[in-house]
């Protein structure tokens, strides 16, 4: 078996017992990079000589008798994350030259736990994209067909993992930006609940939604890399103090006899690919044959949780972009003529059309006189949603649904109308509004390409989502699949 | 209710956004799009719900210690900045 395909669980019994040592494992990992980079853009920084020093440290500290899990294991990181002396772009031209001064709480605990960073993901400019190509470094390609998407915002880690270029790698969610592209480009993805990892150093977009996860190949993968990010922060004010569980031990006692799955009725309407409808009624088959009991789910208002999400989402993006204003750090024009000129083209220059989009939509439900009408309304329909989920999870243990209506379309055909390209998240937004955790996971291929399953859980749940992927995948194997170019 | 121009320009000066001719053409057409779109809030039955600005019930703004916590990190803050001069950001003169 080749390195490369190997999951977090078998790389770190290998390096444990010398079986190959983490700048062997480094180097590897490094060379694939480098040999697909051109073909899919999933990296916008690669950081060889910091993952070879990563990688070197690693192997000495196993040599010292040291035995983390993580230790030696190479991961990616998101743009969205500040690492301190490395470039940090959000893929924006207004953070093209920015050089964080400080690392993330989630780059922080990822390195303490001993991983080596290989460098920084492409994604959708500041996280506002489910496709990936809104990024200023370009689009990333979907390792199954690189005429395709592969999601976003997320669509570099995804494509990255997907292409067994890294073992697993950090993403983001706001409103599906770590499930959907999970589920465009076959493999698994986890946004916990908000609060169970830190925010701090995460560059924000909309700040009550946003909450940083893992993109790996399998649930356990996930578990690892969770298991080290979570956990409170005083840096975050909306960190929660909890104890993390053992996230990973939690996984070998996984069972899903006695569980009850609801069946969200509202995620199986219109619109849904039957492709994919009957993939994910068979992924419904194998969780049945494991003893859950499936049970059929009415949430009535979900339905507006995009709508809902376009007006919240914008006003609190409006808001956090504010600080990007050519003063302190970022991107400047030239020869401004007064303060107010260097703002506004300052802002016009380093921005793309959909962070504008955003920006402009924000201000507006904002501004006075369409506060109430727009965005206390939009708050209002949020309680509604979040207490649609509350009063499911009183008869069911998580609810299950398609994660993106459609598998990964083609690069540059929903360009037209803003509105088509938000409906690809009408799966995934619902958990973010009320801030569930929820995870997708392969479930197939239609018409060659890969679909996920998506399940949502109720606050803190994370144990019992991942541990009913995890006993999925025991008894399938759409996780393993590695696309022919780069098996 | 549609968007006009001058409303577009009024928002893109508000969010400091300059927007040319072309930007503006095409930001009129997108932003009556996504606010016909939202527009499907309007008949919610909401009326009796407090709105919900944070996702988890119960949870408080936490108030720190009164200690010194951040180290000084200027040199490397001054380093990204695009004009410094004499440690002081600079920006196009504000007071005549």
């Amino acid at each position: 078996m080749s390195l490369h395909t190997k999951s977090i669980a078998e790389l770190s019994k290998g390096l444990a017992n010398k079986e190959f040592s983490s700048v062997e494992l480094t180097e590897h990992v490094l060379n694939r990079i480098q040999t697909h980079q051109p073909s899919l853009n999933a990296y916008v920084t690669v950081t060889r000589d910091r993952a070879l020093a990563d990688a070197k440290r690693a192997d000495e500290r196993r040599a010292a008798g040291e035995s983390l899990p993580l230790l030696g294991v190479p991961i990616a990181q998101k743009d969205i994350f500040c690492t301190d002396g490395i470039l940090t772009t959000c893929s924006s031209k207004m953070l093209a030259n920015f050089v964080a001064p400080y690392d993330a709480t989630v780059v922080a605990k990822l390195s303490a736990a001993g991983t080596v960073l290989t460098g920084k993901t492409n994604m959708d400019e500041f996280a506002m994209g489910s496709s990936n190509e809104t990024s200023y470094y370009g689009p990333v390609a979907n390792p199954w067909d690189i005429a395709r998407v592969p999601g976003g915002s997320s669509g570099g880690s995804a494509a990255a993992v997907a292409a067994r270029l890294v073992p697993a790698a950090t993403a983001t969610d706001t409103g599906g930006s770590i499930r959907q592209p999970a589920a465009f480009v076959g493999v698994s993805g986890i946004k916990p609940t908000y609060g169970r990892v830190s925010r701090y150093g995460m560059i924000a977009f909309a700040s009550s939604l946003d909450q940083a996860g893992v993109l790996a190949p399998s649930a356990l993968d996930c578990a690892y890399l969770l298991e080290a990010m979570s956990g409170f922060d005083p840096n975050d004010s909306t960190s929660v103090a909890q104890p993390v569980p053992n996230y990973v031990e939690s996984l070998s006692q996984a069972s899903l006899k006695g569980v009850r799955v609801g069946i969200l009725k509202e995620f199986f309407a219109e619109g849904l690919d039957p492709a994919i409808g009957a993939l994910v009624h068979e992924a419904m088959d194998v969780m049945k044959a494991q003893g859950a009991t499936l049970v059929d789910v009415s949430c009535p208002s979900l339905p507006l949780s995009v709508p809902t999400y376009y007006v919240v989402a914008p006003a609190e993006c409006s808001s956090n972009l504010s600080r990007f204003d050519g003063v302190r750090f970022g991107h400047r024009c030239k020869d401004p003529k007064d303060l107010v000129d260097l703002y506004k083209r300052s802002r016009a220059e380093g921005f793309g059309a959909e962070v504008k989009r955003r920006i402009l939509t924000g201000t507006y439900v904002l501004s006075a006189g369409y506060y109430d009408a727009y965005y206390l309304k939009a708050q209002r329909v949020r309680r509604l949603i979040a207490n649609d989920f509350a009063k499911a999870f009183e008869s069911v243990d998580m609810l299950l649904s398609p994660t993106a209506p459609t598998t990964a379309f083609k690069i540059g055909t929903k360009h037209e109308d803003p509105v088509t390209m938000y409906l690809n998240d009408i799966y995934t937004i619902g958990a973010n509004l009320a801030g569930l955790p929820a995870l997708s996971i392969p479930c197939g291929f239609a018409n060659g390409l890969p679909a996920g399953v998506q399940l949502i859980g109720s606050h803190f749940s994370e144990s019992a989502l991942l541990s009913a992927a995890h006993v999925y995948q025991r008894e399938t194997n759409f996780h393993l699949q590695v696309p022919a170019a780069f098996s | 209710m549609s968007l006009t121009a001058k409303d577009v320009t009024k928002i893109a000066h508000l969010a400091r956004v300059e927007m040319g001719e072309q930007d503006l053409t095409a930001m009129v057409s997108s932003l009556g799009k996504i606010l016909a779109f939202v527009n499907q809030l309007e008949s919610a039955p909401v009326a009796d719900l407090a709105p919900m600005a944070h996702p988890l019930a119960g949870e408080v703004q936490r108030l720190r210690d009164d200690r010194v916590t951040e180290v000084n990190v200027r040199e490397k803050l001054q380093a990204i900045a695009p004009e410094v001069v004499a440690g002081l950001y600079c920006v196009p003169r504000v007071i005549e």
